[in-house]
Order: C-alpha cells, then structure tokens, then sequence
C-alpha cells in the first residue's frame, strides 16, 4: 500500500506539471508596456514553485516506499533537524524573499510612477452591471458629478449637467473604452454603488472600484484590437455578466472613433 | 496504576438522565461529540451546495433535482438563477469555513482530547464549555435559518464584502433579511468560539497532571493551545464588525456604505463610510481564520505520524515554534488579500513580505514532517494514509501561495480560480484530510469499536485523488484568467475552458459520493464494529491510558503521573518498542531529539 | 529490555514529575463533598488565567471598535464633534466608588471565612451596595443617552454619535455580564450554607475593575475625538 501511495503521489506530480511546462492554460499575450516584468516574474515564480512541489512530492513518496517496513532500527534523518531548518531557511526563505524583493520592481512599474503629464485622462465609472467611460472633449476637463441627477432611463450614467455645468457640456460618454495605441491612459475610477473590480487581462491591469475613494491606474497598451474588461469583485447578481471591451485603436482611428462617439451624445 | 502521588481518589458520578448526559451535557467528552456532530451536518450541506454550483458551471441549462424545493423563485425548473447561485456560493463558504474547518479539527477534537491529553478530568468551565457548544449551534440554525426566508440568503460571498452587504436589500436579492441573519450568525459564532478558546487556554495552562510539562504536551494539544490564542483574538475582532454590519442594515448608520452612492438610480441615504474599514476588520480575522483551520488539523497529522512512523518528530520543539510562528505572522499578513482593493500600494509591498516570510515556518514543518519519514518504520493503515495526504495536499496547496504573496502577480491572478484552488487545497481538503485522519485514528477511543480499515483506505484513495483532480485544474483555469464568483462563463476566451469546468464538475460529484463509504463506515462501525482494545495503534500518550470509551471523570478519579516526553517510540519498552507517557519504566536507549 | 521501576522514579531521561508539569486538573463541578467550596479555599490557577484570557479577549474587541473609529474618522469628512453629557464623569465617579465598595467586601467576606467576622450581614451590605453602585451606573448611562437624545443626536446622526452609543452600549453590555457575576457571588453567599468560592468571588472582583479601567480608556477615547 505504501509503494502505490509513493506511485501515485510521484504520478499527481507530474500530471499536474505538464499542462503548466506545455503552457495548455496560461494568460493571453501580453500588451502592455509593464506586462514584461510581470510575466517575467510570473515565470520566475512559476520555476522556483514548480521545482519546489515536484521536489517535495517526490522525496515524499521516496520515503514512504523506502520506510514502510515492520523490521530494522529506527534511524535518523542526517543532519538532523538543524539540517532541515537551516535548509528551509536557505533555500526557500531566502529565495521567497529574493522572489518579494525582484517583484517590487514589476509592483512599482505599475503603482509607484506617477502617470507621465501628457497622459491622456478618462474616467471610468462602474455600476451594477455595466462599465461607462467618460472622456473630457476638446476643453480638457471633467464636468463635476451629481449623483441625485443619475438616470439610466436618460442615459445620464454619470450624472452629468450639462445645462449648469460647462465643463460637463462636451464630456463624451461611451460604453467602450476606446483608447490610442502607444499612448499612456489615466484611468480615473469611480464606482456609483457597490465594489467592482477593472480587469484586463492582456494589459495586466486589475484594480478595485472603491465606492467613496477615487482611485486611478495608468497603462499604455502596445498592441491594437478588442480585449475584454471584466469585473472581478463580486458586485451582485450580474456579476458574471459585467464586462466591457477596450478598444485600442492607431491614433488615427482613435480620433474618428472619438469623433462619431461625440456626435452620438 | 504506577501512580505513587496519588491524592485520595474523589470519584464523581456521571449524571443522570438524557438532558445532562447527552443534550446540556457538561462533559467535555460529549461537547465533543456535539461539534463532531454539527461539524457532519454541517459539511453534509456544504457539500451539496458545492455539487449544486459544480453541476450548474459545468451544464448551465440543468435542471437540479429538488432544488426547486428549496426555492421556487431561486431555482425555476431546478435551474438557479444568476442570484441563487450567488446566494448558494455564500451559505457553501461560510458554512465550510465556520462550522465545518473551525468547529471539526479545533473544538470538536480539541474538547475530547486535550483534557485526556493533558491529564485533566475536564475542563475548568464546563458551565462555558456547554455554552460554547449550543452558542455555536444557534449560530448554525441562525445562518441556516436564511435560506428560509423570503428573499433567501445574502449573495455577497462569505467575505461579505461592503458596500453591497451594507446596503440592504436595494443591493440585491438577500441583501435584507438574510445578509442580517449571516451577520448575526458569526457575531454569534464569535461569542461560542471565545468561550471556547477561553476553556482551551485555560486548561492548558493549570489543568495538566503532574509531570505535564509545557514540552511533554503532545503536539496535538500544542496546537489546539496555539488555536484558541488565535481564535481569541481573531473572533474578538470579527464579532464588533458584524455588530456595526448589521448596525448599517438596521439602524441607518453608515460605517461601512460612503457618501453618494447610486443603486438603481437611487441615491443611498449613507454617508461617509469607509469601504476598505470592513475588509480591514474582515482579514484582520480571515487571515489567522486560515491558520485556526490548519493548525490543528497540522497537530493531529503529526501526533497520527509520529504513532504511525514509530518515531518522534526530528525536533518536537522546532515543530512547536513553527506553528506558533505561523500564528504570529499570520496576524501581519492579511492585507495580502488587499492587494488590489485600492489600499495604499506601498501597504501591499509592507503585507507581501510577511508573507512571503510565512513560508519559512511552513516548510520548516513540511520538512520536519519528510525528514522524520525517513529512517522510519511506517504503518500504513487509513489513518497515516490521511496524515501522508496531508502533507502531499499542503504542499501543493503551499506552493500556490508563492505567487498570491506577490502583489504584482495578483494583477494577474486576484479573484481567479486560482484563488479557490490555492485556499480549498492548503485550508479547506488539507484540513478535512486532518479531520479524517483524526477520526480513523480516535474513533476507536471515543466508541470502543475499530472503524473498519478497507472501507477507510477505499475512502483515502477516492478521496485523494478526487482531491487533486478537482482543485489542481483549478490553478489552470485561474492562470487562463477565469474568474471566480461567475455563474456562467460568458466571457470569449472562458469558452475553450468549459471542458476543464465539466471535469471537474465530475469529480467534485464522485469525490462527494465516495464521502458516504465514511458516513457508512462511521456508523456501521459505530454499532456494529469490530471491538477495539484500549491502545490499538500502540501509542504513548495518555488518552490510550484509559479505557476506550473513557469513563465519565476519565481517569477514574485518580489524576495520571507524567514521566515522559509525549512520543517515547522506537525505544526498547517492555511491552514494545514505546513507552506510555505516565509510564515510570526507565528508557534505555532513547531517541534523538534535538 | 526495560526494567519497571516503581520508586522513587529516576531523575535523569524521565525526570521526576515534581521538577515540571502542572498542578493537576480536578473536575470544577459537582463536587463529591462541600469540602470543595471553601470560603478560604484559594483561587484556583485555572480560573485566574481564565478572568485573564477573558480580558485580553474583551480587550480586542475594544481594539479593534478604536482602530474602527479611527479608521472612519480619519476617512470622513463628515465627522460632527459634540460635547460629551456631563453625567458620564458622575457615572465614572459612581463606577469607582462600586470597585471600591467591592474591595471592602472582599475583606469583609474573608474575615467571615476566616471567622474573624461572625455574620455574613456585613460583607453582604458591601456587596449590595456594589451592585446598587452598579445598577447606577447603567442608569446613568442610561440618562446620558437620554440627554444625548434631547440634543437630537440619535445612532444615525452622525458617525461621532453612532460610535458613542455603539461603545458605550457595548461596554454596559459586559458591565451587566459582570453584575450577574455580582449576583452569583451574592446568592452563593446568602444561602443558608455558603457555597461561595473564593474563585468565583475573585473572578467577579477582577472582571469588575477591568470594567472601570475600560470604562476610563473609554471616556479618554470618546474625549479626545467626539
């Protein structure tokens, strides 16, 4: 019993393995400037991991088919528990802490620069079930929120005056995030009800909407196409069905784009 | 009895009649049983909830049999709608994690045996430890008691996260009713569970037996002592966030739900709460919540091991600071569940090496555990089956966490399946596996009959492998980005991963079915089973001292003498190669401990 | 093989008992002779480092309501300061004057045990008063919420508001815990054979100053930022 314990243990160890070292399941190319040190990290992680599971596992089942025997003296480990304690401080406390230290950077890349001073603004506001995006128009600046005045039944997702407030007058709301290729994005976000979360898979962006607390990220994504935004802080019953798309578009289509969403307010 | 202290035996009845026998019993021993048995129950529907939403990822058009019995409106035609699947989600993680992974390796197992264990007849307050139990029972009727109500049970998730679980029932369906019946159920819970840390501590600290040094404890009551200063703390906290919780439900307060908030276009009546206050106090308590479920069932893997390996541990101490050190880090890294959460982002670099840090105490124990394997002599039989299952199902679970510390990578991973697979493997089968392999291992103490050994080692490998293959694919999904907390997968790229979904869906069913060969075996053997001695497995410590059951005072009035370590095996006794705890036989060639 | 020793046991690998290990764990309930529940009897090990475990445990809770506030503070802008009602100082002095009581007829109630003190009347005036003190305490609580009310200033008014009845309801919460332990003290002593013991009698003290030192951390707490 004990050596097809060990075979098994040994057979779960690499079955688990080979979808990961084939890549069958992984996350989508990449598009974003900071994405690089993330997967690098990813993949970093992912050895030191892997070897440490498939290492254990298999001294795991070593012992349990060498010693389950009814004769023989009992012995003991070499080196001892000094040995292992030594050992787990060295090899893996140390290399979990080395792991912490190089992911700083791919974390800092993300949160600890500023977003640069030509980077294009747009707010992004999450509701129960559904993502809207504003866009300042040509004055370069937000209209100032109302939330007494939100109607879904008007399409005033933000709730925007435009009659009182100047600013708010030529802001462009869609429901696509239509971004420019190569050019770093502020994503202000704001929630209107409940936590909700903005994911983008390809750009390595995931951030919480936090009701009452305005948070903001910055990415520039390098590759044009349609990516899905899903939400991914439970938020309700159409949780599941929360999702948007990021359009990235060359800088050319950006700006019909933007034009023809303007034209539609 | 080599017993030359003795004071004059003072032996106390056991009391009369069914009430004080089995119902509001005072016993330690029958408490015991009591969160044995809600444990059961309750891990029986945690576990139909769980087939529930695995049937329904997997084939969304099904129709669940029975299910509309539950809920006309939750489930028409036994398809769950969108809600009711979140709502059935909830009551899955908070009836697992509370009264299934707190109640069954910590109170349940920790009330029969670390009195025995330690030499003491009870606990020092009994009139507590009864309160304990039927707080904790009110708690689980409460919490069970909102799938009955109209608008059904909170859909929010067991982390109940504000502002949607503040809001009231404008946030969604269970917001109202159910979402205040979820709050009071673990405000109560708390309360059961201080009374029972208080009684744990306690009786560690000034109700061992003469001899019982704080290093002669087996590991198993080191661990449930570790717990209860764990739970003490964690419930402590938990209990005032639930009271402000339902405080904002029914009193129109706003702690938790900020200003200007719009719910269907509606603006809330709240101002000024801080969302991020209640996931602060909820992983203030959540992260050690992880640990009390572990720790204990880590003490009774090891006290399984080391009677199965005949050997001690290479270091009993080491094992000991290990897991006390996991305790207090476990306290300076809950903000890893934050990372995203709009928290201060230089915090999550301040909560991610902690964290990370956590993984020195773990694989120092892990690999005390493999070192002490080797030179042994290992019995297998279905309860070191389990304890082996342990180790392998906490590694594999530990290593995820390599990349959940990290915050850079939860851009990636926050909120995936990879999640689930990383908690359910490390928290929730590793300790269920410790659960089991305490039962196997004690049943024949608590019974006097031995459960039967080929229905138990039929139920490990179902059991073992039926665990891998439901929570390895689960790091898969969550590496391709599908997300949790989805009751349908409508996203493009989640298409290609419905067949990973549908497999495990089938094992999750058939992993679950082979749970009865436990529940048969449990009460087969319960009446039925073969006879049992009073130290089948040959082991040192003091509940196999006694008769199997013990008697009511356990040690038949007169309190045991300690004259060893806990795990005096691989020696040359004269019954064997161990020598019993309280036995005075001097030991001739002794075990290495460092 | 190993020989049986029967005594003395061998100091060495084995250790004689006596050089660890606890003092032994009697059952603390039904207890084979009145013997058990001795006035004088001193305060067992157990009950001790429970009272302790117990406060540590009331204390987190306490601690995580601060760290609560002052979370929510520091994050509103919404935050109305108020003047505290005059009759909570009145309500500490009467909350002292109690645990002040309560020592007294700890002394008294030993000198009864220890037969210095003929009759129980005494010790138990002191422990009526104590809870007399105790209920007054409660009531003035009570008044103060009363007077808050008349200012308009109701649970949901305000986070300010909302957190002082929210600490002040919680801390008379255990403040009525400990008058039942008062009272359980009082009835085990009143009747006609005492069953008092002196466990119980120093768990209850112990619980009862605890709550005037929270109640204090309390005053200064809500002081500084109501």
């Amino acid at each position: 019993m004990a050596k097809v314990f060990a075979v098994t243990v040994i057979l779960i160890a690499i079955a688990s393995a080979i979808p990961i070292l084939m890549h069958t399941w992984g996350p989508p190319v990449d598009i974003s400037t900071h994405g690089p040190l993330i997967d690098e990290q990813m993949s970093e992680t992912m050895a030191e991991a892997g070897i440490s599971f498939l290492a254990a596992q298999i001294i795991l089942a070593i012992f349990v088919w060498m010693f389950s025997r009814k004769e023989g003296k009992v012995r003991s480990f070499p080196g001892g528990a000094r040995g292992l304690v030594t050992a787990a401080i060295v090899l893996v406390g140390i290399e979990a802490m080395a792991l912490g230290a190089f992911g700083v950077k791919a974390w800092a890349s993300v949160y600890f620069t500023p977003p640069g001073p030509d980077a294009m603004p747009i707010q992004a506001q999450a509701g129960q079930f559904a993502f809207y995006f504003r866009y300042p128009g040509p004055d370069g600046r937000f209209g100032p929120l109302h939330p007494d005045l939100v109607n879904e039944g008007t399409q005033n997702f933000f709730g925007l005056d435009p009659d009182h407030d100047p600013d708010a007058k030529d802001d462009i709301v869609t429901a696509e995030l239509g971004i420019p290729v190569n050019k770093e994005i502020h994503l202000l976000m704001h929630s209107k009800d409940v936590g909700h979360s903005f994911d983008v898979r390809e750009l390595r962006i995931q951030q919480d909407f936090v009701p009452g607390l305005d948070v903001s990220v910055h990415f520039t994504a390098t590759k044009t196409g349609r990516y899905e935004i899903m939400c991914t802080q439970l938020c309700g019953l159409g949780h599941y069905n929360m999702k948007a798309y990021l359009n990235v578009m060359s800088q050319s289509d950006f700006d019909a784009w933007l034009k023809q969403q303007a034209s539609q307010q | 009895m080599h017993d030359m202290h003795a004071p004059a035996a003072h032996h106390h009845a056991p009391p009369q009649g069914f009430v004080r026998n089995h119902l509001f019993s005072l016993d330690h021993k029958v408490i015991g049983i009591q969160y044995y048995g809600l444990a059961l129950l309750a891990v029986f529907i945690g576990m139909v909830l769980s087939w529930v939403m695995r049937l329904h990822l997997a084939w969304p058009a099904l129709s669940i049999p029975g299910l509309e019995l539950l809920s006309k409106n939750g489930a028409p035609g036994g398809v769950p709608t969108p809600e009711y699947y979140l709502q059935l989600m909830t009551m899955h993680g908070t009836i697992m994690v509370f009264f299934v992974l707190t109640t069954a390796p910590f109170a349940a197992f920790g009330n029969y045996f670390l009195p025995i264990q330690v030499g003491a007849e009870d606990m020092p307050f009994p009139h507590f430890n009864m309160m304990s139990f039927w707080v904790t029972f009110v708690a689980f009727c409460v919490a069970v008691a909102a799938f009955f109500v109209p608008d059904g049970p909170p859909l929010a998730g067991w982390t109940a996260y504000a502002p949607l679980s503040a809001l009231g029932p404008v946030a969604g369906p269970g917001e109202g009713l159910g979402q205040i019946l979820w709050a009071s159920s673990i405000g109560i819970f708390c309360i059961g569970q201080l009374l029972g840390a208080l009684n744990f501590i306690s009786t560690t600290l000034d109700m061992r037996c003469k001899g019982m040094s704080l290093m002669r404890m087996p590991l198993t009551v080191w661990a449930w002592f570790i717990t209860s200063a764990m739970g003490l703390t964690a419930f402590a906290v938990l209990m005032p966030a639930c009271i402000l919780l339902i405080l904002d439900h029914v009193a129109g307060t706003s702690f938790f739900v900020a200003s200007n908030l719009v719910v269907s276009d509606q603006l809330q009546p709240h101002s000024g709460g801080s969302t991020l206050l209640w996931q602060h106090l909820f992983w203030f308590f959540g992260h050690p919540e992880v640990y009390i479920a572990i720790v204990p069932a880590m003490g009774v893997v090891s006290h399984v091991l080391i009677t199965n390996m005949r050997r001690p541990m290479l270091s009993h101490r080491v094992l000991i600071y290990s897991m006390a050190a996991l305790a207090f880090l476990s306290y300076m890294v809950y903000g890893h569940h934050m990372f995203v959460s709009g928290m201060n982002p230089f915090s999550s670099i301040v909560f991610s090496f902690p964290t990370l840090a956590i993984t020195i105490p773990s694989t120092i124990i892990v690999l005390i555990w493999i070192g002490s394997l080797y030179g042994a002599r290992l019995r297998i039989n279905a309860a070191s089956l389990f304890a082996l299952g342990f180790i392998s199902l906490f590694v594999s679970g530990g290593v995820s966490g390599f990349f959940l510390a990290q915050p850079s990578l939860d851009l990636l991973l926050h909120a995936t399946y990879f999640v689930v697979g990383h908690f359910h493997l490390v928290m929730a089968v590793a300790a269920i596996f410790g659960i089991f392999s305490g039962t196997y291992f004690w049943f024949s103490k608590v019974t006097g009959r031995m459960m039967n050994e080929t229905l138990g080692k039929i139920h490990f490998w179902l059991t073992f492998v039926g665990a891998y293959c439901i929570f390895m694919p689960f790091h898969y999904l969550g590496l391709a980005g599908n997300v949790r907390r989805y009751q349908a997968f409508v996203n493009d790229f989640m298409g290609p991963l419905m067949p990973l979904h549908k497999f495990i869906s089938v094992a999750a069913v058939v992993t679950g079915f082979a749970q009865f060969i436990f529940l048969y075996n449990l009460i087969y053997s319960r009446f039925k089973g073969e006879k049992a001695t009073q130290n089948p497995w040959e082991a040192t410590s003091l509940e196999w001292t006694i008769p199997s059951p013990p008697p009511f005072d356990n040690f038949g009035g007169k309190l045991p003498v300690v004259y060893h370590d806990p795990y005096q095996y691989g020696v040359e006794g004269s019954s064997g190669d161990y020598v019993m705890q309280d036995s005075p036989e001097q030991i001739q060639t002794v075990h290495d401990e460092k | 093989m190993a020989t049986t020793v029967h005594e003395p046991p061998q100091i060495g690998v084995m250790r004689a008992p006596e050089l660890g290990g606890g003092k032994g764990g009697r059952r603390n309930i039904s207890p084979g002779d009145d013997n058990l529940r001795m006035l004088a009897e001193h305060s067992s090990g157990a009950s001790r480092t429970g009272i302790w475990v117990g406060v540590a445990g009331i204390c987190m809770t306490f601690a995580a309501l601060t760290s609560a506030l002052v979370v929510r503070q520091g994050a509103a802008m919404d935050w109305r300061h108020f003047s505290l009602p005059g009759v909570l100082y009145l309500n500490t002095a009467v909350l002292f004057g109690s645990s002040f009581a309560l020592e007294v007829a700890r002394k008294r109630v030993a000198a009864f045990a220890r037969g210095l003190q003929p009759s129980r009347a005494v010790p138990l005036r002191w422990l009526y008063l104590t809870l007399g003190l105790g209920l007054l305490f409660v009531a003035g609580q009570y008044a103060a919420w009363m007077q808050l009310k008349t200012q308009g200033l109701y649970l949901a008014t305000n986070p300010s508001s909302a957190f002082f009845y929210v600490l002040t309801a919680m801390h008379a919460l255990h403040v009525m815990g400990g008058l039942g332990g008062l009272t359980l003290v009082i009835s085990r002593l009143s009747r006609r054979v005492p069953t008092l013991r002196r466990s119980t009698l120093d768990t209850a003290s112990y619980y009862w100053h605890f709550m005037d030192v929270l109640w204090l951390y309390l005053l200064l707490l809500l002081w500084m930022k109501l």
